[in-house]
């Protein structure tokens, strides 16, 4: 990694360079919440001011720049007795400016299982070629757990990333796309000061996190507690709809669906995100489902994010941006959900 | 002053010119592209099931597609749907591929009422297979419970072609009731011609049915099974796995030499869209086909 300081003011400048020449996504303030707070998403931007770089973090994830809702996997065109297959998976290049270290860490996350799986998602990998990402740090809001899973920090996965060192930035620079268009504004290498400077605001934010999740242990631990009465108390506030895997960073489950136009002439295969807390996730032919109850999907959804599946080597997916317990009608957050499952372990326990 | 993105390409492969490698970076192929097919034949088994023949109609394509008993195939019926449905014919017929499909949604409906000569799509095959060379100088116990015969369709026409390297082979065959029996044409060959024992079972007997009636557990009395050498495979209903793999069990049979083949709802076939996933695992990619150790390992899988 290379690493550089620029002003804030050739920054301005620099990100003015990149919207005038490509599709520019920043955040944005779209709405206000129950209490006043400000919702930011990210949309597209034409100029700087747009943006609210001092944002807290978006309601969605960036996942959705990368897995849409909806998005096409091929079309047939009937004629006569036949028919015709094309694909499509050429996309427009875009950069996205301010993405917070979760958002990041997600993608890094869904690289393995889209791009480093048995079969690579050619859909995933042409959007994520085409897309030069910027990254900024920020001090952590009061429900943020990402330092207990160590996402709070970024490795890869990025082209450039910004630490704020109040007048100016530390940029650490992960590509040749984003060396080669910072050759156009002036950029300084870091001095001894700047490094102290860096290091002490790492440790600034890493000390400002007040919620913390105790996830040592945890694949095992998940796999020990799977017949836990704890999940049915979860499991019967849960509603059922999906919200938490909408907003997730990292959550991917999809299903495939097909539909006729109205012309009869062509029809589309579309892929749409899903979410295992809905009642027929794995409901197969016949009418059989192997997941019942609530409380099973629930649990499906916290053995999946916790425990990992075989495909991204068991780590856990998390990276604690508590998205989904802030966009959750039932006020499921997976702080408590774990906490309380270590909990009751505890009282099990014989008294040492 | 230039701040323009290129345009970035990615360059795919054809779908499934080798076997992906797990473990190591893998080419990118057009993983959605299907293998356009013709059905060539239909054969009406019951009421409810048919027998596809599909023929890949590119004869390059028809050259890579290679299969082993147990993967499965995703069928697509362009503008209704994709299904996976596990193959059952021989692997060594490279002509054209058998598929056993029951009636039972809107793709399945759909390709129902399909004509001979409708071209349909097929991708694939995913996920994993029996250890057929494993198996060689063995005796060979095949289990099936009603749909389940379908699968093992392909195993034991493996076993077939290679009679001379195989021990005792035997079929245990149950159904709810005798008009669901499947392939009942080809009974009398098996156990004639290839010295197959074949022994079937209903639950429940009609006027015209002279066999046993009860549980395909039943079976079991009637055969003589050595557990230090025979390996077994079952497919069948849910529920009937739990009963016969005990069964199993409790006669000595070591559990890596029991294989079940897990039935699970799919969207992609290549490990992406956590549908089939059971406990930690994907069906398409780590399955069908598991030991019984690896069953009993996954949470909730039978």
């Amino acid at each position: 990694m290379i690493y550089k300081v620029i002003t804030k003011s050739e920054f301005k400048k620099f990100i003015n360079g990149l919207i005038k020449e490509n599709q520019t996504f920043g955040p944005r303030q779209v709405d206000e919440d129950i209490n006043g707070k400000p919702i930011y998403q990210f949309r597209e931007v034409h100029s700087f001011d747009e943006m609210d770089l001092d944002y807290t973090v978006t309601y969605s994830s960036v996942k959705n720049f990368f897995l849409p809702f909806r998005e096409i996997l091929s079309r047939y065109t009937f004629q006569g007795d036949d028919w015709e297959q094309s694909l499509e998976y050429r996309v427009n290049p875009r950069v996205i400016v301010g993405l917070r270290p979760c958002d990041i860490n997600g993608l890094a996350i869904l690289d393995k299982i889209f791009i480093k799986g048995a079969f690579p998602s050619p859909y995933y990998l042409a959007r994520r070629n085409n897309t030069f990402l910027i990254g900024m740090d920020h001090e952590p809001l009061e429900d943020c757990f990402c330092e207990s899973l160590n996402h709070h920090v970024v490795r890869h996965g990025f082209n450039l990333f910004c630490s704020d060192l109040g007048d100016r930035y530390y940029l650490s620079i992960d590509s040749s796309k984003a060396f080669n268009f910072l050759k156009n504004v002036e950029t300084t290498e870091p001095t001894k000061k700047d490094n102290e400077k860096f290091i002490a605001r790492k440790n600034f934010i890493e000390r400002s996190f007040k919620t913390r999740v105790e996830v040592t242990g945890l694949p095992s631990f998940l796999d020990i507690e799977f017949k836990s009465p704890i999940w049915k108390k979860w499991g019967d506030k849960c509603l059922n709809c999906g919200t938490c895997a909408m907003v997730c960073p990292t959550c991917y489950c999809y299903g495939i669906e097909e539909s006729i136009d109205v012309s009869l002439k062509t029809s589309r295969k579309e892929r749409f995100q899903y979410s295992c807390n809905i009642v027929d996730f794995a409901e197969v032919a016949g009418g059989h489902n192997f997941r019942p109850l609530r409380e099973d999907r629930l649990k499906y959804r916290f053995y999946h994010h916790y425990r990992g599946f075989a495909e991204n080597a068991e780590e856990p997916i998390c990276v604690g941006c508590n998205r989904c317990g802030r966009a959750c009608l039932a006020g499921i957050n997976p702080r408590d959900v774990i906490n309380d499952l270590r909990l009751e372990s505890k009282d099990e326990l014989p008294a040492t | 002053m230039n701040y323009r993105l290129l345009k970035q390409d990615i360059n795919l492969k054809p779908f499934m010119t080798m076997p992906p490698q797990f473990n190591r970076k893998t080419i990118v192929m057009r993983t959605d592209k299907v293998y356009k097919c013709e059905i060539i034949n239909i054969v009406e088994l019951t009421g409810l099931e048919k027998l596809f023949h599909l023929k890949i109609l590119d004869p390059v394509e028809r050259e890579i597609f290679s299969f082993r008993p147990g993967q499965f195939i995703m069928l697509e019926v362009p503008g209704f749907g994709e299904v996976p449905i596990s193959v059952s014919s021989s692997s060594n017929n490279r002509e054209f591929i058998e598929l056993c499909i029951r009636k039972s949604g809107r793709t399945t409906n759909m390709l129902h009422r399909a004509k001979k000569g409708a071209k349909v799509g097929i991708r694939g095959p995913f996920g994993t297979s029996f250890p057929m060379e494993e198996m060689a100088g063995n005796n060979v116990l095949l289990i099936a419970g009603g749909l389940g015969l379908a699968p093992l369709r392909a195993p034991l026409y493996w076993v077939i072609e290679r009679r001379d390297e195989y021990r005792d082979v035997a079929v245990l065959y149950g159904t709810k009731e005798p008009e669901q029996m499947l392939f009942t044409y080809q009974y009398e060959e098996w156990e004639k011609v290839n010295h197959v024992k074949l022994l079937t079972i209903v639950e429940k007997a009609d006027k015209d049915w002279k066999g046993r009636t009860g549980l395909i557990t039943e079976l079991f009395e009637e055969i003589n099974i050595d557990p230090d050498n025979t390996y077994v495979i079952v497919c069948g209903p849910p529920v009937m796995f739990k009963f016969v793999c005990n069964h199993l069990d409790s006669l000595g049979i070591p559990m890596n030499r029991m294989f079940v083949s897990l039935e699970r709802r799919m969207h992609c076939g290549m490990g992406k869209c956590c549908r089939c996933m059971v406990g930690s695992t994907f069906t398409c990619v780590d399955g069908p086909v598991f030991d019984y150790w690896s069953v009993l390992n996954l949470q909730e899988a039978i």
